[in-house]
């Protein structure tokens, strides 16, 4: 028997996989097709103080191995979110996050103070890296001073696990990596999307109602690992790998540059099950080189 | 209604025209029931094309559990799925949205454009059974757009328009001399272009009758995860995939 089991700080999970935010909703959209209580963790959709009607469509554009997403963080608000949906998704027995996003420094305060009351939320993912909104989101996330003070406030009101989401959208996220770590991060989760853009060339307009998007997918997978292997080497919190992970060989590439997590993202929209099918073909491959613990390969990678 | 993701067999791809075909497959027993309206999430095996695509269901015949998908080719996808071949695998995420509402006993009206005719079969038949008196209408920019008429027939009177005359009456749907009747219709159901399905629209409200829409925004996931297919309605921006396809037009801001 193979252990799958990972450790954030305290917080142990069951195996290195979870489902990205904005891509798995609350769960509950993937409850006919696998067992949520499988997954090692699911992070749910990016929660603001208030109500967000998100960006006007059209939202999304197909592109090579991947998709352009604007969303812009629609949901209900953080009130919505505790009296109606995590009643129903507290019964999961899995780490359940909550994506936390905001235009303002006190917004994520007041998301953040809220959540903390929630007895069966071990964590939040700071989402400082959503290309999609005109205030905050990414631009808290794409300097070192700017990511650090979100962090350094949020850790003053929140108190349990704080994850970091980097964008990639920056020349150096290892810096990035290590301002957030500074100020109490317990880990690190990279990458967020990365700012693309699709052209319709018969009207000369863009696809995106918003023109920019943030662009997932395989497309992104080799600059996610690159990433991931940088800031591993940069900081001493767990990082979390993502992007572009469609199966475990995916996956488990992410671990050996240093991932302790992973999560899968945009691949659910294809294969709503893909996720579990991930943790049962991690552990196949486990079995088969012989690896008795998935923490024995965290950043394994073999330079020479 | 509960969701399946499964592997099923090509049954059938007949062409019907140049860039249209039907697939068929047999969906397991255990799946209770498919709407008319609801569509299914194809998977484009083999192909560089990276989504799923969003296709409504023609026809489902709970006695055989044959499922029947109306295609247009447009792109890349569709194209290859209008390769496949009897025996070959196709991978789908079903049944998803919501279907029209069932009226009996009643005058309805169905409004098609072109391919947009896809999901009014299922719906024909369904209303058939459940004696509504139907009146249907295809428009379609020449007479290779308005497809299987004689199927249509068998539930309702079948009118048509072309844009350029050469089947039915000439002009747009909303421009034929049958809706001047003034027949009291009951409902109205329409799936077409955004454009013919706002006039039909225009057409419901100023003689008060009730009418339903289906969408087909482009979409990511189809079960309402990914929020990029949404709509502005009267309560918000909604996920046509989850809220929709089908929506009543009071709902919708147009």
């Amino acid at each position: 028997m193979v252990d799958l089991s990972v450790k954030i700080k305290s917080l142990s999970f069951k195996n290195p996989v979870m489902t990205a935010s904005g891509t798995f909703g609350y769960g509950e959209e993937f409850d006919d097709f696998i067992d949520v209580n499988q997954l090692g963790g699911i992070i749910v959709k990016g929660t603001t103080i208030a109500n967000r009607e998100g960006n006007p469509y059209p939202r999304m554009a197909e592109t090579p191995s991947g998709m352009l997403n604007a969303v812009g963080l629609q949901n209900k608000g953080v009130d919505y979110f505790i009296e109606h949906i995590y009643p129903r998704i507290k019964k999961y027995a899995t780490n359940v996050f909550v994506n936390v996003s905001g235009s303002t420094i006190e917004d994520y305060i007041a998301v953040a103070e809220k959540i903390n009351e929630l007895e069966k939320i071990p964590g939040i993912e700071l989402n400082i890296s959503c290309p999609n909104v005109k205030q905050g989101g990414m631009a808290f996330g794409t300097s070192c001073e700017s990511a650090a003070s979100v962090t350094k406030e949020i850790r003053k009101v929140y108190k349990k696990i704080i994850i970091v989401k980097l964008s990639p959208n920056v020349t150096d996220i290892a810096s990035i990596a290590k301002s957030v770590e500074a100020e109490g991060a317990d880990s690190v989760s990279l990458i967020n999307t990365l700012l693309g853009m699709a052209v319709n060339a018969e009207t000369r307009k863009p696809i995106l109602s918003t023109v920019t998007g943030g662009l997932s997918g395989p497309a992104v997978k080799p600059v996610a690992l690159r990433m991931v292997w940088q800031v591993y080497n940069a900081v001493k919190i767990p990082v979390i790998g993502l992007g572009g992970i469609m199966n475990a060989t995916d996956a488990i590439e992410f671990i050996i540059a240093g991932a302790t997590a992973i999560q899968v993202g945009t691949a659910n929209f294809i294969d709503p099950q893909v996720s579990v099918k991930i943790v049962a073909s991690i552990q196949e491959y486990m079995e088969r080189h012989h690896i008795k613990s998935i923490s024995e390969i965290i950043g394994s990678l073999k330079i020479k | 209604m509960k969701k399946y993701i499964h592997n099923l067999t090509i049954t059938k791809n007949q062409k019907l025209s140049d860039d249209t075909f039907i697939l068929e497959v047999i969906v397991p027993s255990d799946v209770q029931e498919i709407l008319p309206g609801q569509f299914v999430e194809v998977q484009v095996e083999n192909s560089t094309v990276f989504l799923r695509r969003p296709i409504s269901v023609h026809d489902f015949d709970s006695k055989t559990n044959s499922l029947s998908l109306f295609i247009k080719i447009v792109g890349e996808g569709t194209r290859k799925l209008s390769t496949l071949i009897v025996g070959d695998n196709l991978n789908i995420v079903y049944p998803l949205g919501n279907g029209f509402t069932i009226t009996e006993q009643r005058n309805v009206l169905l409004i098609g454009g072109g391919c947009g005719a896809a999901p009014l079969l299922f719906l024909a038949r369904t209303l058939f059974l459940k004696q509504n008196n139907i009146h249907i209408l295809m428009g379609g920019r020449t007479d290779i757009d308005i497809l299987e008429i004689e199927e249509f027939e068998k539930y309702g009177t079948v009118f048509c328009t072309t844009e350029t005359g050469c089947c039915g009456e000439k002009g747009f749907v909303t421009d034929h001399s049958f809706l001047k009747s003034n027949i009291p219709f009951d409902m109205i159901y329409s799936c077409g272009p955004l454009p013919m399905m706002k006039a039909v629209a225009a057409y419901s409200k100023i003689r008060n009758i009730p009418c339903e829409v289906s969408l087909e925004n482009t979409m990511a996931c189809g079960i309402g995860a990914c929020l990029c297919c949404v709509t502005e309605t009267t309560e918000g921006n909604k996920c046509v995939c989850t809220e929709g396809p089908v929506f009543n037009i009071e709902k919708l801001k147009w």
